[in-house]
């Protein structure tokens, strides 16, 4: 019981643990951005990054105060699939809206922008 | 006294000027309630117009000041200042809003609900026809502001909101219960509204004009009567409004809704007009202004 409760501890503590990006479930994590890479989507993500994310996160993705930068190894690593869970869903806690009400393809093309940073 | 006013003023302003850009609306309605929450620390401004000339009656025009604020990511809270003048009659001030949103659902769902309380302290001038309660009706719209002025309304507005997004629509329902804490009976209404933007892809040039940057919907909402009297029951106004949202690059958005009264009891026709602006990270911005 001891060791279970260490683990878990542990597991709360490590850093990727409390990330939203982390919390995405397998299966949405493995989805597949059908914007991979294509230049119309970045420049179309770029701008969209602009109006929704930059205001949080800065223009440059560095981040700003309580909101983490983008312009990092954990987001160029994760699954596309991850980031586009967290832009669904947010992380309400940590004061990160749900982008829900963007088209799904606008959440892609997001991702799209977000992976070449 | 005029020295301590100015300060403060002088500071919102240059928040205001010189803010970066974020996007206001929520799902293009103006009655109906989506899920979407304000951004915590943003601040939306509104101006709301709702004008009319009911039948043997004279031509209004309401005009609503929205203060909306996000103070979580699961918390909005709103302040309305309400005010109308009435053709051939007078300009008053017809009270106050505030109302309070709690998201009850950490994560998206199918249906996301959330939770809306408002206080009212409003006389009976006015007429921005927020919600359309009990037996709302036209007659309402009718009375001289010298005497509408004098009917004091303090009352406790809940509603669920329920919302989904699916595949670019957002469908939204809001059920709604009143009561006025001196007297009335507790009085429902509803609203609906399914919108949707006129491209889901954006497009990849900075624009005005792009269809992404239009959402159209249309809502429907009215009066269900009383706890004694529940229903669609004669009586009750009804109206069907399509609406259009115009999200500017520079962080302003535009909205109209023509709305057709669809009962005997309902004002044939209404105008209803807003522009809005998003001030992000204001609370912040303005600590920095201040130091």
């Amino acid at each position: 019981m001891q060791l279970l409760l260490f683990l878990a501890a542990l597991l709360a503590a490590s850093p990727h643990a409390r990330t939203p990006v982390s919390k995405a479930p397998v299966r949405t994590a493995s989805l597949q951005n059908p914007y991979d890479s294509q230049d119309t989507a970045i420049r179309a993500g770029a701008k969209l990054f602009q109006r929704h994310c930059a205001s949080c996160h800065g223009q440059d993705a560095a981040g700003r105060n309580q909101a983490p930068a983008l312009a990092s190894t954990e987001v160029r690593n994760a699954p596309p699939g991850a980031l586009f869970w967290v832009l669904r869903n947010g992380s309400l806690r940590h004061g990160m809206p749900s982008f829900s009400h963007l088209p799904e393809q606008q959440r892609w093309q997001i991702v799209t922008y977000l992976k070449t940073l | 006294m005029y020295t301590k006013a100015v300060g403060p003023a002088c500071c919102f302003m240059l928040t205001l000027i010189g803010a970066p850009v974020a996007s206001a609306g929520e799902g293009g309605y103006f009655i109906t309630y989506s899920h979407q929450m304000e951004e915590p620390d943003n601040l939306e401004i509104s101006l709301i117009t709702t004008t009319s000339q009911p039948d043997s009656g004279h031509r209004f025009l309401n005009t609503l000041t929205e203060f909306e604020y996000g103070l979580k990511g699961w918390w909005t809270t709103e302040v309305y200042l309400n005010g109308q003048t009435t053709g051939s009659e007078s300009t008053l001030f017809t009270g106050y809003r505030w109302e309070n949103r709690f998201r009850l659902l950490p994560r998206e769902h199918w249906i996301n609900p959330v939770l809306y309380v408002e206080w009212e302290h409003i006389n009976g001038a006015d007429k921005s026809l927020l919600e359309v309660v009990g037996f709302d009706a036209i007659g309402d719209l009718l009375n001289p502001n010298s005497e509408a002025r004098r009917e004091k309304e303090r009352e406790v507005e809940a509603k669920l909101i329920l919302s989904s997004n699916v595949k670019g629509w957002n469908i939204s329902e809001n059920f709604v219960a009143e009561k006025n804490i001196s007297h009335a009976p507790f009085e429902f209404g509803y609203a609906m509204g399914v919108s949707r933007p006129l491209a889901l892809e954006a497009s990849p040039k900075p624009c005005s004009f792009c269809r992404e940057n239009f959402r159209a919907g249309i809502e429907f909402y009215g009066g269900l009567g009383t706890h004694e009297h529940f229903g669609f029951q004669p009586g009750t106004s009804h109206y069907v409004a399509p609406t259009l949202a115009w999200q500017l690059p520079n962080g302003v958005t535009l909205q109209i809704s023509p709305g057709f009264g669809v009962t005997r009891s309902s004002d044939g026709f209404l105008l209803r007009v807003a522009a809005s602006y998003e001030i992000p990270q204001f609370a912040r911005s303005l600590r920095r202004m201040l130091r």
